[in-house]
């Protein structure tokens, strides 16, 4: 019953706080709707008892992504009046990808009706069930290979975006830490010795 | 008397007694701050030859003990200006977002060896969810403000935080391989077994690293250019007063505190006595493990934080992100391959 009336509280906010990131005027406004648009799934992901995939999600997208997310929308110096303008030419597409999406959702939500139930509904899990171990060893033993080829599709991505971004300026001055470390005292310093005065 | 009281405690519910608790140690984290900043600038007075605080006194006792309080009553009395086209409600709920993380982990550290407010299996991860989440404090407070120098400390610390929560997280990693599990009670009981049993012993480099990038996540000095007095003022916070700016000081002091608990409960033992098992001493105190040794422990990494401040000079922004990209980020990829090593051939904490 609790856990019930818990799943619709975050659901209610969780909506909400998906509204607010397309209706927000302020693009920082809708930056910071996502964050809690993360943190309330999180939440309902622990009612699922899925403890590591509500935590990572916390820590990865609420943590690091969006601080990023939030760390460029800050520095843009965005025109709203400009941004508006183009918004009806593109209604149409946005339209049939709303369209696209409530069919499929009203889709999974009445396939139990029709007689394929796929989920099997939910069983709850036993006291010393750590969903975290579980993960960790499907993910090492029988999902090695895909798990590898994700990571090395991650760094593929990663490697790309710095070899987009890297342009070489002719006249670019940059420092040479070693140098800078390997200097001497005698490289920079002249000690010069004179008399405390002027001779007449 | 006792045991009508132990009789009480016990019969209450669980969700009271958890709740008992969490008041408790709030409590107790702040009064453990407001003792800190006197400790501070009287530690920082002493290092430069000065008395530091010796004024107010509660009681007549001790010159300098009512400093702390002085001050927060000061504060309290003085007002919270709003800056003219500030953000007015992400102005007001930044300093929250900034307390908030630095308290709740407190839940899933394990003061002594019976208690801990939720002993949760995944804690260690809860831990890293929560540190990371305090950079928004300080990131809407520069923003909201509308103030350009708050706004560039708020860019700099948050690129900050994001470089080093990733050396931080590597050396957790390494933890995790030592101690086979999330929950931050078993990390502990798995260090037993005397000073070089701890984890410090065989993750020396993580050791370091996880305090660098500690000291570096609280934005203390020598790696405070988030404030950077010299260079933007005061950083994220130059335009907050009164109450709003304590509760900011309050934040970073108790993530100091918090910071300092976590590295003795990873590398140190947390609870573990460092006499354990000495038959000079037999079965005393001071072998037995209990919150003193986690406070001791705690302490020391205090002091740690503000000789630091005393001594080092402030980096510079390029130094910072180099040492964190640069440094201590493949000095812990390093390690966690040296570890791999050392499981495979039973070293250390996998002998057994």
């Amino acid at each position: 019953m609790l856990v019930q009336i818990l799943f619709y509280l975050f659901g209610a906010f969780l909506v909400a706080s998906a509204l607010g990131v397309i209706v927000a005027r302020n693009p920082v406004h809708s930056a910071l709707a996502l964050v809690l648009c993360f943190v309330t799934s999180a939440a309902i992901w622990l009612l699922l008892e899925a403890e590591f995939l509500a935590v990572v999600l916390v820590l990865v997208y609420v943590g690091a992504v969006m601080v990023l997310f939030l760390f460029v929308v800050m520095m843009l110096d965005i025109d709203l009046a400009e941004l508006r303008s183009g918004f009806t030419r593109y209604a149409w597409l946005g339209w049939i990808t709303a369209g696209v999406v409530i069919v499929e959702i009203v889709g999974v939500v009445t396939a139990r009706n029709l007689g394929v139930d796929v989920t099997r509904g939910t069983v709850p899990l036993p006291e010393d069930y750590s969903n975290t171990a579980e993960l960790g060893n499907v993910l090492y033993t029988r999902f090695a290979y895909p798990f590898e080829l994700a990571a090395m599709l991650l760094l593929v991505a990663i490697i790309a975006a710095i070899a987009l971004t890297m342009r070489r300026r002719p006249g670019l001055k940059v420092q040479d830490v070693a140098k800078q470390v390997a200097v001497r005292r005698e490289e920079r310093v002249r000690i010069v010795k004179m008399d405390p005065e002027k001779r007449p | 008397m006792l045991d009508s009281i132990s009789s009480l405690w016990f019969g209450l519910p669980d969700y009271a007694r958890s709740t008992a608790w969490i008041l408790l140690i709030t409590v107790s984290i702040i009064i453990c701050v407001a003792l800190l900043t006197l400790w501070e600038r009287k530690v920082i007075g002493w290092m430069q030859l000065r008395r530091g605080p010796n004024r107010v006194r509660i009681f007549g006792l001790l010159p300098g003990l009512g400093q702390p309080f002085a001050d927060v009553i000061k504060l309290l009395m003085k007002e919270v200006v709003v800056p003219a086209n500030a953000n007015k409600f992400l102005f007001r709920i930044a300093p929250i977002i900034a307390l908030v993380p630095a308290f709740a982990t407190w839940a899933v550290i394990p003061l002594s060896p019976e208690l801990v407010v939720a002993d949760i299996d995944a804690g260690l991860l809860y831990v890293l969810a929560l540190t990371s989440m305090g950079v928004y404090g300080i990131i809407l407070a520069g923003w909201s403000a509308n103030s350009k120098y708050a706004f560039l400390g708020a860019m700099r610390s948050a690129a900050q935080i994001v470089a080093y929560e990733i050396a931080m997280g590597f050396a957790l990693v390494g933890v995790l391989m030592a101690a086979g599990s999330l929950n931050l009670g078993k990390i502990v009981l798995q260090q037993q077994g005397g000073p070089l049993a701890w984890n410090w012993f065989w993750l020396f480099p993580l050791f370091v690293v996880y305090f660098i990038s500690g000291v570096a996540e609280t934005n203390r000095a020598p790696f405070d250019v988030a404030e950077g007095e010299s260079e933007i003022v005061a950083g994220f916070h130059v335009e907050y007063s009164g109450i709003a700016f304590a509760i900011f000081f309050l934040a970073e002091y108790a993530n100091m505190i918090l910071i300092s608990a976590l590295t003795s409960v990873m590398f140190l033992g947390g609870w573990l006595s460092p006499f354990e098992g000495y038959p000079i001493i037999g079965d005393t105190f001071l072998a037995k493990p209990s919150f003193f040794w986690l406070g001791l422990k705690i302490f020391v990494f205090l002091f740690l934080f503000l000789w630091f401040r005393a001594t080092f000079p402030r980096y510079r922004y390029d130094q910072i992100m180099r040492l964190g990209w640069k440094a201590l980020i493949p000095v812990t990829l390093v390690w966690i391959a040296v570890e791999g090593l050392m499981a495979h051939f039973r070293i250390g904490p996998w002998s057994s």
